[in-house]
């Protein structure tokens, strides 16, 4: 039973892989990558993951993949055809590919490790369920688990940064016109950046029409 | 199963991604690809936490999905940024660095 299970998520996922890479439609790759984790997922349960599957079906395939989808949707188009004019790199990528997987089926499978060929040491009754996970995460990960957390915050921040309105509502303005992105944006904001009356454009009128009464000598 | 079996699995996913990053051409779809390998390493880890009996490896491929999902954010926030300036969203036309 567990062969085949194996062999149909192991099926589901290289198929995922191979749909992501060759389909045209980003969106359509989205998809394609869903289906992908959601293959993985089933293999890490096979390998008494639990809690890891768990979270890559809620954060991954849930709340990751959105965010993609939403970018895919608000961006949209199609890439240009694979293998069209361009470098020559695509021409060589097969060949490097099939060169990095010969080497690392060498680096894993011809490693010596006689563990490879079992099916695995024994286990506690609880690996891999939420409480054990918790455990090693609050005991002896506690400091990555915290490092993590900073990162997480450090991206949403810049997240927010490189995505922000900078001008307003005002189509035109941002074509090309605005300031470069630069760090030290983020140490001359005003006490209106960020807000939502910067992004309706209430601040830029409000700044436009301080300079023009400063010009007319109010 | 086996854990060779997974760990072969992984490369091919592996090596799939990496040919992804070099052949297509929309940032989108390599951040796609970045995905895919990162989630090869992931499968490789549990496999290798699973061939231990110890829950090390599992702390190691969560921590692997939050640095995945940073990335992401950062990613898609380049690209909501590029095109915002109208500017093409092809890797091949965003060469200004390049000298």
């Amino acid at each position: 039973m567990a062969e085949v299970l194996f062999f149909v998520a192991a099926l589901g996922a290289i198929a995922g892989a191979i749909g992501v890479v060759a389909i045209r439609n980003p969106f359509y790759s989205v998809l394609a990558l869903v289906a992908h984790l959601l293959s993985l997922a089933a293999l890490f349960l096979l390998l008494r993951a639990e809690f890891v599957a768990a979270a890559q079906v809620v954060v991954y395939a849930g709340a990751v993949m959105v965010l993609y989808v939403f970018v895919v949707a608000y961006i949209g188009g199609e890439d240009r055809p694979i293998g069209g004019p361009g470098p020559a790199l695509p021409g060589l990528a097969p060949l490097f590919a099939v060169a990095l997987f010969v080497e690392l089926c060498v680096a894993t499978l011809g490693s010596g490790l006689k563990a490879i060929d079992s099916e695995g040491a024994g286990y506690e009754p609880g690996f891999g369920s939420p409480a054990e996970i918790g455990e090693l995460f609050l005991t002896r990960f506690l400091l990555p688990f915290e490092v993590a957390s900073y990162l997480l915050l450090v991206a949403a921040v810049g997240g927010v940064i490189l995505a922000r309105r900078r001008r307003g509502l005002d189509p035109e303005a941002d074509e090309a016109g605005g300031p470069p992105i630069a760090v030290g944006d983020l140490f001359r904001l005003g006490p209106e950046v960020g807000t939502q009356a910067e992004s309706a454009g209430v601040v830029q009128d409000r700044r436009d029409r301080e300079s023009r009464q400063k010009e007319e000598g109010w | 199963m086996a854990i060779g079996w997974y760990l072969a699995v992984s490369a091919l996913i592996f090596s799939i991604g990496a040919a992804g990053v070099l052949v297509r051409r929309n940032p989108l779809v390599i951040l796609l690809c970045l995905e895919l390998m990162l989630n090869a390493a992931n499968l490789a880890l549990i496999a290798f936490a699973r061939m231990h009996g110890s829950g090390d490896g599992q702390i190691f491929a969560l921590i692997v999905m939050v640095v995945a999902a940073c990335e992401v954010t950062i990613g898609l926030g380049l690209i909501v940024a590029i095109h915002r300036r109208r500017l093409p969203i092809d890797v091949d036309e965003l060469r200004e660095l390049r000298g």
